[in-house]
């Protein structure tokens, strides 16, 4: 039986993991309808892609304080690694957010002047999406760091890893907004969407792909931990539940299928987050920070655990609520607005 | 990292979180406000407190949305610039944060959703108790909030093991020397700020001629709340003072701009402290006035700021400048709150012109003495940023000076187009008032979305503008 000091950080580490994943998915599709603004010019269809989301995104979007607060919380020191580290491309996708999450609104009060605020939609969801990208690869391909501080360079993330995941992201995302519209709206927006989920779905399997190739050649230790026995057989179930929901999602489209594009995508997601997990565990900040060393006091964990065990569950549940109130197809001048 | 550097990053801190003080000081105050008219027409059956609570709701959706975007972006400056006090500080730090996160989550995900959609979707009961729930929802995140920010004056409950901090006692540290003091003085002034807006607003409406039942009920509310806590709040300023004077003495000494701890402090009206020449320029003042504040005694003595090294004191200038603001808008809230009750009292309140026109501009007053006062102890505390424990230079992120200036420019880009628009449909609502078409609750109802409700209120203003 280990001591607390071994589960505390495991349960928090758990915690982050459910919103980080809540968030991905979550903010992923809306931001994605933010990325697939450019592509559907007409007023008509850029206030029903509004309409669906409109009731939702900002529960999307306190996800992510839960997640940056709840690292600084639970896992100080990693906090004040990656946010030093990642700064710029931290910034930048808090204030594109900042301009998207207020574009949401501004938007309709501004009508019929509401070009700027279309484009400040669009470029705020596009900018936030490929941020958080380059965050994901400059933390995967790891931080400088010495004496528990961020010791690099302010553009060390900058790298071609690091853009090609924020690239990637935004097929990602796109594929989740144009499957979430499917499911959500009807006619010739549906067939838009569906268009479009084809090609977000094969650009970003080829991503995908690139990603998992990319990362065992430039990382010995990923290499190790999927490319070798026994492991690659206990394994072997993510890439191929990865293949089959792909093709599950490619069916879907093909068949003209409601939920289950969307639901796949989002399979997709919870499949590609955790190879992720798999490819750093135990590290927080890959190769310098594991979950133990970067943990907070074990009572300050503890002080913080009890607050969350209780919120979270109302918190879901809450959520849960809101999606349930706001069921079915969203049809254009029936919107929230 | 150079100098520069930190400068930038504190610059970038203090302009962000100044920014985002405004709102929630003024929402805290205004959350009661509405509950306090919510409830009265619950036992009146008056409508006008109805109309007023809906107005006023919709000014709260405004300024509350501004308040949580801009407070997301803090939550992640601790990490992005201030990174070693992350590490340094974190473990108590962090759960007091933390809880100030998850009182946020709680109140925007249920009871402000009802507060802001459900004029006509729930019991008109329930609507009255999820008010006074939001109400004291944002007193619990000022809370956190305070708590935390105390126990970086005043450090207690902790053991300090290789340079990092280590909680020892949970009830040390939320309830730290300086936090019964900053609580109660930051809440009184979150609630006077709100209820001189109230008063400037229901001013303006009767110099206008409108909505004039509304804006008695106005002036009186804001009135009668500042006759009474302005005079509170120099009782509890000036506990709060001998507190400060008790564990962080030299910050004292530069409010006062008290240069030599031997003799009595004269009480110093005015004057240009010199940092360099360790003496006062163009001084007027008080004769032992200062010593008796402090000390309560005429000849009382306490340290002065050549008591202390220079490398250990704070800037004088803007602390002592600061204080200066601070105390004069209090005294002038003592001053608009007797003259008010006065008149008030004589039955002439609603037709004195020459007390109400100089109201309908006094909105601002509070906002200033927030931030001067912030400014006092923020500024007063350094160069320490957890009280004899860790200094600012040594606090911040190891990040280069052309990303911080980048952010910077950013920030200030972002927030002076994004907040000034929030602040003009917030005026712009106000030049509309409460008696305007009622605005039906837009039938969605849109419970975790604060900024929907800003929305509908904005596009009232809009219509206003037209």
């Amino acid at each position: 039986m280990q001591d607390i000091s071994y589960w505390l950080p495991l349960v928090w580490a758990a915690i982050l993991a459910i919103a980080v994943t809540l968030y991905v998915i979550l903010d992923g599709f809306d931001l994605g309808l933010g990325i697939l603004f450019p592509f559907a010019p007409e007023e008509e269809r850029r206030d029903v892609m509004m309409n669906t989301v409109a009731p939702f995104w900002d529960g999307n979007e306190t996800w992510l304080v839960l997640g940056g607060g709840g690292l600084f919380v639970a896992f100080p020191k990693a906090y004040g690694v990656i946010m030093s580290g990642l700064y710029l491309p931290i910034t930048i996708m808090l204030l594109a957010l900042v301009f998207r999450g207020v574009a949401f609104e501004f938007r309709w009060v501004s009508k019929p002047k509401h070009q700027f605020w279309d484009l400040a939609f669009s470029w705020g969801s596009i900018v936030a999406t490929f941020a958080q990208g380059v965050v994901l690869g400059g933390l995967l391909q790891g931080i400088t760091v010495q004496n528990g501080q961020f010791a690099g360079g302010a553009l060390d993330w900058l790298t071609p890893f690091a853009l090609f995941c924020g690239f990637a992201l935004l097929a990602g995302y796109t594929l989740l907004g144009a499957t979430w519209l499917i499911y959500k709206t009807e006619g010739s927006l549906e067939t838009f969407a569906r268009e479009k989920a084809k090609t977000a779905l094969l650009v970003m399997l080829v991503a995908t792909a690139i990603i998992s190739l990319w990362t065992p050649f430039a990382m010995p230790r990923v290499a190790e931990r999927w490319f070798t026995w026994p492991n690659m057989l206990y394994l072997s179930p993510v890439p191929l539940l990865t293949a089959y929901a792909a093709w599950k999602c490619w069916q879907g489209l093909q068949l003209e299928k409601q939920l289950q594009p969307f639901a796949s995508a989002i399979a997709l997601f919870l499949l590609g987050l955790l190879g992720l997990v798999i490819s750093n565990v135990p590290y927080l900040v890959p190769y310098t920070l594991t979950v133990w060393d970067a943990a907070a006091a074990p009572s300050s964990q503890m002080f913080m655990l009890v607050g969350t065990l209780l919120m979270l569950p109302v918190i879901l549940g809450y959520t849960v609520f809101v999606y349930w109130t706001f069921r079915g197809k969203v049809r254009h001048g029936e919107g929230y607005h | 990292m150079d100098m520069d550097a930190v400068l930038l990053a504190r610059i970038q801190f203090a302009f962000t979180v100044a920014f985002h003080i405004i709102f929630p000081s003024f929402t805290i105050g205004l959350a009661a406000f509405i509950a306090t008219l919510l409830v009265r027409w619950r036992l009146t059956g008056e409508d006008k407190f109805h109309r007023l609570a809906r107005f006023w709701t919709k000014i709260f959706a405004v300024s509350f949305a501004m308040g949580v975007v801009s407070g997301i972006v803090l939550s992640y400056q601790f990490g992005t610039n201030w990174s070693k006090f992350s590490e340094i500080a974190g473990n108590v730090i962090g759960p007091l944060l933390g809880y100030e996160v998850l009182t946020a989550f709680f109140l925007e995900a249920t009871f402000l959703g009802i507060m802001l959609f459900g004029w006509t979707k729930v019991p008109p009961n329930l609507h009255v108790t999820a008010a006074v729930l939001v109400a004291v929802g944002t007193s619990m995140s000022a809370f956190w909030i305070l708590s935390a920010n105390s126990w970086m004056h005043t450090p207690t409950g902790h053991e300090m093991k290789d340079g990092i901090a280590y909680p020892v006692d949970w009830l040390a540290i939320v309830f730290n020397p300086s936090f019964p003091y900053r609580f109660a003085h930051m809440f009184t002034a979150a609630y006077l700020t709100t209820s001189l807006v109230v008063l400037s607003v229901g001013a303006r409406y009767l110099m206008q001629n409108r909505f004039i039942e509304e804006a008695k009920t106005m002036v009186r509310m804001g009135l009668g709340m500042v006759a009474v806590l302005a005079p509170l709040q120099m009782v509890i300023g000036d506990a709060h003072g001998l507190n400060t004077a008790k564990y962080q003495p030299v910050k004292v000494a530069a409010m006062e701009a008290h240069w030599d701890g031997s003799k009595p402090a004269d009480l110093v009206l005015f004057a240009w402290p010199d940092a360099k020449a360790e003496k006062n320029h163009f001084e007027i003042s008080i004769p032992n006035l200062a010593s008796f504040i402090i000390t309560h005694d005429m000849n009382g003595l306490f340290k002065g700021l050549k008591d202390f090294k220079p490398e250990e004191r704070p800037p004088i200038l803007p602390v002592f400048l600061a204080f200066r603001v601070m105390v004069g808008i209090g005294l002038l809230m003592i001053g608009i709150g007797a003259i008010g009750a006065v008149l008030w009292w004589r039955k002439t309140l609603f037709e004195t012109g020459w007390f109400l026109r100089p109201l309908t501009y006094a909105w601002p007053l509070g906002f200033i003495a927030i931030l001067a006062g912030w400014w006092v102890t923020e500024t007063g505390r350094q160069p320490y940023l957890i009280y004899g424990v860790l200094k600012t230079v040594d606090a911040v992120s190891n990040v280069a000076f052309g990303a911080v200036l980048t952010s910077l420019i950013l920030f200030v880009l972002v927030y002076s187009s994004v907040f000034s628009m929030g602040i003009l449909y917030i005026n712009k609502l106000i030049e509309k008032g409460p008696a305007g078409k009622s605005v039906e609750p837009p039938n969605e109802a849109l419970p975790s979305r604060p900024l929907s409700a800003a929305q509908g209120a904005a596009r009232d203003a809009m219509g206003a503008a037209e």
